[in-house]
């Protein structure tokens, strides 16, 4: 499997970064790099082998329900760029 | 009753599928101690994991694990004893991790279902999963025109996404199956219902076809928060599905949102391209594995579910299909029904409480738990019905005075002066009186003029006030009358 130019774009605009057009091609190789060592990886066959869920083998740690908020509105809210009245403030976002 | 959209070119058929949230009405959220409390100052119930801070790790909170299957066992479904969280990705502000815990292709719960009544008889209707999720922050668009505000205390809240297959066929059985899971939720406790305060809501999958013919494209309208909007959404949306292919265009996939206020749903075009999550698994978090014996332990301590109480009521208290759904439905009106019911007759406490309390409580628009009322204040009233000494009539009159009063059923009868009077020696007394003053009417009625014997039944009552008791004066007159 390869990628073109678009998927490349389209990457960057779901991944919010700014890709130069300068630097498509370059980025265009990097993946297909690495989308062509997928492409290895896939030809071992796996035939009746149970797919891996995790390179961790034991179960997650859970933990009491007890709550506990440590953090006072000051602190969470420290490095907002704009506050008001205890929410962080940020440009309209239309429905 | 099929519900079928008349078109221009025929019938329609509609197919539907939802996915309900649930929050889980536990203290503290899915992946940190921040409480869950609900209408506290904004930003005050924030841990680093649910603003996103860069190194907070996760660790789940084991109470959510076990209402998720719980309400799995609940649903009749499979619990999978290895699922795996993954992070669902997109940019949102009430998003700040920029990716949302959630479970994706192993969810903790598999294939299950549930049976709804509807007018034709029992339907079931499968569900395809049930899995865990973080809740997103809240946005507020409307408090600053030029700024949206964003508070995160919601922010990683424990929600259960539960998925229907897409075997809902109209609006009433899209509104009976929320309901069904909306009482199996309560009654387990693992999600209080409130859809209102957004504890639960619904996304709902609609599409349109012909009988029997393939399935249609299919809108998603996101985040409907009422049972009675679910419906006007659904019938909105068919119809406006069903107007476009008719008018020979094409249904186009998308997400829609759904206004009350106008009552019709409209697109939340530009949400679409966001829709590539790139789901992987979340690299923070190893497996989630449930032993069976934590399993079955938990099998254990489920209460008695509501269609298990349902069957029960029917069989114990010989109640009809109907009213057994209707009692069962809500805990705490069952909990009533059956404290009121001990050694009471029960068809006659099924008619006061589904429909006398039932209408004065839609009438002052209160829950019955919100309600002071309480089943020894219902049985009070029953009790003078068993025994005779008021008539099912005047308690009708008086019941609504006397759920507002704070007495008793003895002081409030006492008071009203209402007791009925059965007191055979009194009652003769009140027709003899009658009968002396009309001797001319009991002339005519010895002749054949049998209508007047209503005419002395009235006059007896009226002297009494009311209080005699009907049958008393028909069998006393009667014989007087012979």
């Amino acid at each position: 499997m390869s990628i073109d130019n678009s998927i490349v774009r389209k990457v960057g605009k779901l991944a919010k970064i700014k890709i130069k057009e300068s630097e498509e091609n370059k980025l265009l190789d990097e993946l297909n790099n690495i989308l062509g060592w997928v492409d290895e990886l896939k030809k071992v066959d796996t035939e009746g082998v149970e797919p891996m869920l995790s390179v961790f083998n034991e179960s997650m740690n859970m933990r009491e329900d007890k709550s506990d908020s440590k953090f006072s509105n000051n602190l969470i809210t420290k490095n907002s760029p704009e506050k008001k009245a205890g929410f962080f403030v940020v440009p309209k976002v239309v429905e | 009753m099929s519900f079928f959209i008349e078109g221009d070119t025929g019938k329609w058929e509609v197919v539907l599928g939802l996915e309900v949230h649930a929050q889980i009405k536990s203290n503290s959220k899915l992946f940190s101690t921040a409480s869950t409390e609900w209408g506290s100052d904004p930003n005050t119930q924030v841990e680093l994991v649910d603003c996103g801070m860069p190194g907070a790790l996760p660790v789940i909170n084991e109470f959510c694990v076990d209402q998720a299957i719980l309400t799995g066992l609940s649903i009749n479904a499979e619990i999978n004893e290895k699922s795996i969280f993954d992070r669902k990705n997109y940019f949102y502000p009430d998003l700040p991790q920029g990716y949302q815990i959630s479970q994706f292709e192993f969810p903790i719960v598999g294939n299950g279902f549930l049976m709804i009544q509807t007018e034709e008889g029992e339907k079931r209707i499968g569900i395809t999963r049930l899995h865990l999720e973080q809740d997103a922050g809240k946005s507020i668009h409307d408090q600053d025109i030029n700024n949206t505000l964003i508070d995160l205390n919601r922010s990683g809240c424990a929600l259960m996404e539960i998925v229907s297959e897409p075997d809902l066929r109209s609006p009433e059985e899209a509104a009976l199956y929320v309901k069904k899971l909306r009482s199996i939720l309560r009654c387990i406790g693992s999600c209080d219902g409130n859809m209102e305060k957004g504890n639960l809501r619904a996304d709902v999958n609609v599409s349109v076809r012909k009988p029997h013919s393939e399935m249609g494209t299919r809108c998603e309208i996101k985040n409907v928060n009422s049972i009675k909007f679910i419906q006007q959404a659904i019938e909105y949306e068919a119809r406006r599905q069903v107007e476009i292919i008719e008018s020979g265009k094409k249904i186009i996939q998308e997400t829609r949102l759904f206004d009350p206020n106008k009552g019709e749903t409209r697109s939340m075009r530009g949400k679409e391209e966001s829709h590539d999550y790139r789901y992987f698994p979340d690299p923070d978090l190893p497996p989630l594995m449930i032993s069976k014996a934590k399993i079955e332990e938990l099998k254990r301590s489920l209460p008695e579910l509501p269609d298990e109480k349902k069957s029960r009521f029917i069989s114990e208290y010989s109640l009809t299909n109907y009213d057994a759904e209707v009692l069962t439905d809500d805990q705490y009106v069952s909990n009533f029904f059956e404290e009121v019911a001990k050694n009471r007759d029960s068809k006659l406490v099924v008619s006061w409480i589904s429909v006398e309390l039932f209408s004065y409580l839609k009438k002052n628009s209160i829950e019955l738990s919100e309600s002071k009322i309480t089943p020894k204040k219902i049985a009070g009233l029953l009790d003078y019905i068993i025994s005779g000494k008021i008539s099912n009539r005047q308690a009708k009159e008086l019941f609504e005075p006397y759920l507002k009063s704070n007495l008793e059923a003895k002081d409030f009868i006492e008071k009203m002066g209402v007791e009925q009077v059965s007191d055979e020696g009194e009652i003769e007394g009140l027709i003899n009186r009658v009968l002396q003053e009309n001797p001319k009417m009991v002339e005519d009625y010895k002749n054949g003029k049998d209508k007047l014997f209503g005419f002395f039944v009235g006059q007896v009552m009226k002297e009494s006030k009311g209080k005699a008791n009907p049958q008393v004066v028909n069998k006393i007159l009667k014989d007087k009358l012979a």
